[in-house]
């Protein structure tokens, strides 16, 4: 049986290493994908709290859970299709590149 | 046991998914992490957020993630390093971050919490509590989703319109 403690442990490992790399990398792709795992990271959490909290008939955990989940979907979606849009007028996806906010 | 492996698994997933050269071998580290997270969720009892999880994430969402890759390829490689130039500090700071969250970890309540037995929940039991106590945030992540896809594709149209 594992501690509460370690999955909460991995939640915050999987939450730096998102930060580092929406921080670090210069692909817009990327800073999004790290912004993915953040979300996973705090949906990981839900899970887990709600797994080890005194009363889980309430379900609350798994709901926020997965509306978090409906969520950060959205978020993906409308992310990349500004990706996609920022790519054709820039034709790069580096973030360094994209300076100028007329084009 | 089992938690270690997957553990080192998911954690292993995230660190290669943005460590990678190759943006198609980031996503595909990526659905390494994501399917070792729906294992957690499993591990936790929580099936139906794994499985949830699975459908989402590893097919939907690094499938988006995936053509949007394959839609923005430049021919030209990247000039110079994959980074920005203060990535030293970027690194600090998420270090930072994990040592002050480590610590709140540690000195939690939640690390002398006892080990309780697994609860018992049903699919059956999700889908009441979503038809009647929660069914108000489910129409209103509905509403959020339309909302969400009609504004992707419009944002992703714009150009193709004005070209006409």
């Amino acid at each position: 049986m594992t501690a509460p403690v370690n999955y909460l442990l991995v939640s915050a490992v999987i939450f730096a290493i998102g930060l580092a790399g929406a921080l670090v990398r210069r692909n817009a792709i990327l800073v999004l994908i790290g912004i993915e795992l953040m979300l996973n990271a705090a949906n990981l959490n839900f899970i887990a709290f709600w797994r080890y909290s005194p009363n889980p008939e309430a379900l609350t955990g798994v709901m926020f859970a997965l509306f978090s989940i409906g969520v950060a979907a959205a978020e993906a979606a409308v992310g990349l299709a500004l990706i996609i849009t920022v790519y054709r007028h820039f034709h790069t996806t580096d973030l360094d590149r994209i300076d100028s906010m007329r084009g | 046991m089992s938690f270690a492996i997957i553990a080192v698994f998911t954690i292993a997933g995230a660190i290669a998914a943005l460590t990678l050269r190759n943006l198609v071998h980031c996503v595909l580290a990526l659905v390494l992490t994501f399917s070792g997270l729906a294992g957690l969720y499993l591990q936790l009892g929580a099936q139906f957020v794994g499985f949830a999880q699975i459908l989402i994430y590893v097919g939907a969402v690094a499938i988006l993630i995936v053509f949007a890759i394959l839609l923005t390829r430049t021919h030209e490689p990247l000039a110079g390093l994959a980074v920005s130039p203060g990535w030293i500090t970027s690194v600090l700071v998420a270090a930072a971050v994990f040592g002050i969250l480590a610590w709140a970890i540690r000195s939690s309540a939640m690390s002398i919490l006892p080990i309780s037995p697994h609860p018992e929940i049903s699919v059956r039991q999700i889908g009441d509590a979503l038809m009647s106590q929660f069914v108000l945030p489910l129409e209103v992540i509905g509403l959020l989703l339309t909302a969400a896809l009609v504004g992707a594709v419009t944002i992703a149209m714009r150009e193709e319109r004005r070209e006409k």
